[in-house]
């Protein structure tokens, strides 16, 4: 079913919210990988606000959704929403990276509530997502899993295996999504190591593929219901390949230098008002294009 | 014991221990429906036959792609399975070992990993193939119990166990066949603790894996040859390694020696090392082990180019036996 108007919007609301509490932990920790923490951040909402089929009051349901972040140092924004959505104390917020915190950089899932697997060494996510996928249909569950790469981190080849074997077993219950914010740590994705044709490559891998700007909620969602709709059958899992942006809605996005940063006062008073500026934008198109 | 398989001498005679393994999964897996195989195109060299025979839909080859192994046999195990992994040991512990490290040990992903060419047991195929810093590696690895069975029948013990305790295990088979050192699998085998495979009260040689057997033929050439009393201890758990049998050796026989088909950096020895000399206890100490990348060719004869076969110990326990103890101010004649 399309995403009305008013889920959009209340969407758009919780991601605005979550925009601000990853840019107040960055605060709190000091430092954080803020870049890839906003370009991902859409794709967190609507996975803990709209899909994923998880109870905050039995974390380890064993028939629960999976989420697996691959990209673990989005962590900064990962550790808000699982906060927000009451897997764990916001107050844990503020001690992010400091020393003795259950939070760190990265999460561990024996540590931290309501994560799937322990991110964090890149490359990983594909494989221990291949696992759950194929663990729920070898035991007839019908859970899904969800998981989600960075694009730099494509450039680790264990990926790929983990995309081949979803591929060879049909895995339609495991979607995939690619943060495709065009940038890793020393420049461009362009610039350091090709990825393109990026697209193309998922689809010879076996992937259905599906380019939306991963930015854009309501793109993420309809790109969303399609893989979900495909499920009904074994066939090959879809990718979806999320043009998105590095930072986004602060006015560093885009720069790659914005991958880990440190945020004095009089940025984060000038951040807050851009993401207020950039959320105002979102709402007017979603109330422009909404139905 | 769970499974319920029993295996004799006979067995292990008629079969590689490899196979026995085979066995013994497919046994488990019959009986139990969380249980999966995983493999890397090794399904025929680690003998998973018998399982691919009763349970074909659970055995998973992800291909050539030894990460992915891991990483996927640490997702069936987060979503409720029981992985059996089985591999080469090369690439289990190397190719693999982020994984290893992050999806299995660091997560206590409830995955057995059964790594087959072990040590120098596919002597031929040289040092790409070579196991000889697995130990080193895998004893690292926090959370992880590290096995190295001596036989077929220690084998099946070891896969017992793994089944029956939750965390992740490493268990280090030969390629072929095992020199039988138990007959039954009735021995007491337990999980961290050493087994007595010969008394005695001159000089402990601590073994592991094919190096046992080898052990126990020098310590019986060496009672008849030299009337030595050679204490020899089949160290199947090389974590957490059994350090009360360590010290007990220390104390009663002030002389100790260790054995294994592996580089004598961060292996057996480097455990058994490490326990003495936390002790603060002295004792006359020897690592056998590869010294460096190891020969071409038949386990037997790169066992003794290294000197961890019979001949290798019995030099090595008659060398160390010239080394006296006096309580005196000559420091060149001890350790």
């Amino acid at each position: 079913m399309a995403l009305s108007k008013q889920e959009w919007l209340a969407l758009e609301k919780k991601a605005h919210e979550l925009r601000h509490l990853t840019l107040q932990t960055t605060v709190w920790a000091g430092s954080g990988h803020l870049g890839g923490g906003m370009s991902v951040l859409d794709l967190l909402t609507i996975m803990y606000y709209k899909y994923l089929n998880i109870k905050v009051d039995d974390p380890k349901w064993e028939d629960r959704d999976r989420f697996i972040l691959s990209k673990g140092h989005a962590a900064i924004a990962y550790a808000p929403v699982l906060c927000d959505k009451g897997f764990n104390d916001p107050e844990m917020l503020k001690t992010f990276n400091l020393s003795g915190s259950k939070m760190g950089m990265h999460l561990d899932s024996n540590k931290v509530v309501g994560v799937d697997a322990s991110t964090g060494s890149l490359g990983h996510g594909a494989s221990i997502a291949a696992g759950t996928a194929l663990a729920a249909r070898l035991q007839g569950k019908d859970f899904l899993t969800y998981m989600v790469t960075g694009d730099g981190e494509l450039g680790e080849g264990s990926n790929w295996e983990g995309f081949m074997t979803m591929n060879h077993y049909q895995l339609s219950n495991c979607i995939v999504y690619i943060d495709r914010n065009h940038c890793m740590i020393d420049g461009n994705t362009e610039d350091v190591m090709k990825l393109e044709p990026l697209a193309d490559k998922l689809t010879a891998f076996g992937f259905n593929t599906i380019c939306v700007d991963g930015n854009n909620i309501k793109e993420l969602c309809d790109a969303t219901d399609i893989a979900i709709e495909r499920l009904k059958e074994k066939c090959n899992p879809t990718c979806i390949l999320m043009d998105t942006q590095k930072g986004a809605g602060l006015p560093v996005a885009g720069d790659y230098h914005c991958h880990y940063m440190a945020i004095d006062d009089p940025t984060f008073e000038e951040y807050k008002k851009a993401l207020d500026a950039y959320y105002a934008k979102r709402v007017e198109r979603a109330e422009k294009e909404g139905e | 014991m769970a499974g319920g398989f029993v295996y004799n001498a006979i067995d292990q005679t008629e079969v590689a221990t490899a196979e026995i393994y085979g066995k013994a999964i497919a046994d488990i897996m019959l009986n139990d429906p969380k249980v999966v195989a995983i493999t890397a195109d090794l399904a025929k060299s680690t003998k998973l036959g018998d399982v691919l025979k009763v349970c074909p839909e659970r055995v998973i080859n992800v291909g050539i792609a030894e990460q992915d192994m891991m990483g996927v046999a640490a997702g069936m195990a987060k979503a409720g399975m029981v992985p059996f992994v089985s591999g080469f040991s090369a690439f289990c512990s190397m190719r693999a070992c982020d994984q290893l490290h992050t999806d299995i040990c660091y997560q206590k992903a409830n995955v057995k990993i059964v790594a087959t060419h072990s040590g120098t047991s596919f002597g031929q195929a040289g040092s790409t193939h070579h196991a000889i810093t697995d130990l080193a590696i895998t004893r690292a690895m926090p959370n992880l119990t590290v096995i190295v069975p001596a036989d077929g029948v220690e084998t099946a013990n070891a896969v017992n166990a793994a089944y029956a305790t939750e965390g992740p295990f490493y268990i280090r088979i030969n390629r072929g066949f095992d020199l039988v050192l138990n007959t039954t699998m009735d021995y007491g085998f337990e999980v961290g603790k050493a087994v007595t495979v010969n008394e005695g009260t001159d000089i402990t040689v601590i073994a592991c894996g094919s190096c046992v057997a080898q052990a126990k033929k020098a310590a019986e050439f060496l009672s008849n040859a030299d009337g030595l009393s050679v204490r020899v201890l089949n160290m199947h758990t090389i974590k957490p390694i059994d350090r009360e049998a360590i010290l007990k050796a220390v104390m009663e026989t002030r002389r100790i020696i260790t054995v294994e088909d592996h580089l004598v950096t961060g292996g057996l020895g480097s455990a058994v090392s490490e326990v003495v000399v936390d002790s603060g206890k002295a004792c006359a100490f020897k690592m056998l082990g590869h010294q460096g990348f190891a020969m071409i060719g038949l386990q037997e004869d790169i066992m003794a180019d290294a000197g961890i076969d019979a001949n290798g110990i019995i030099a090595a326990v008659r060398e160390v036996m010239k080394k006296d103890f006096e309580e005196d101010d000559n420091w060149d004649d001890e350790y």
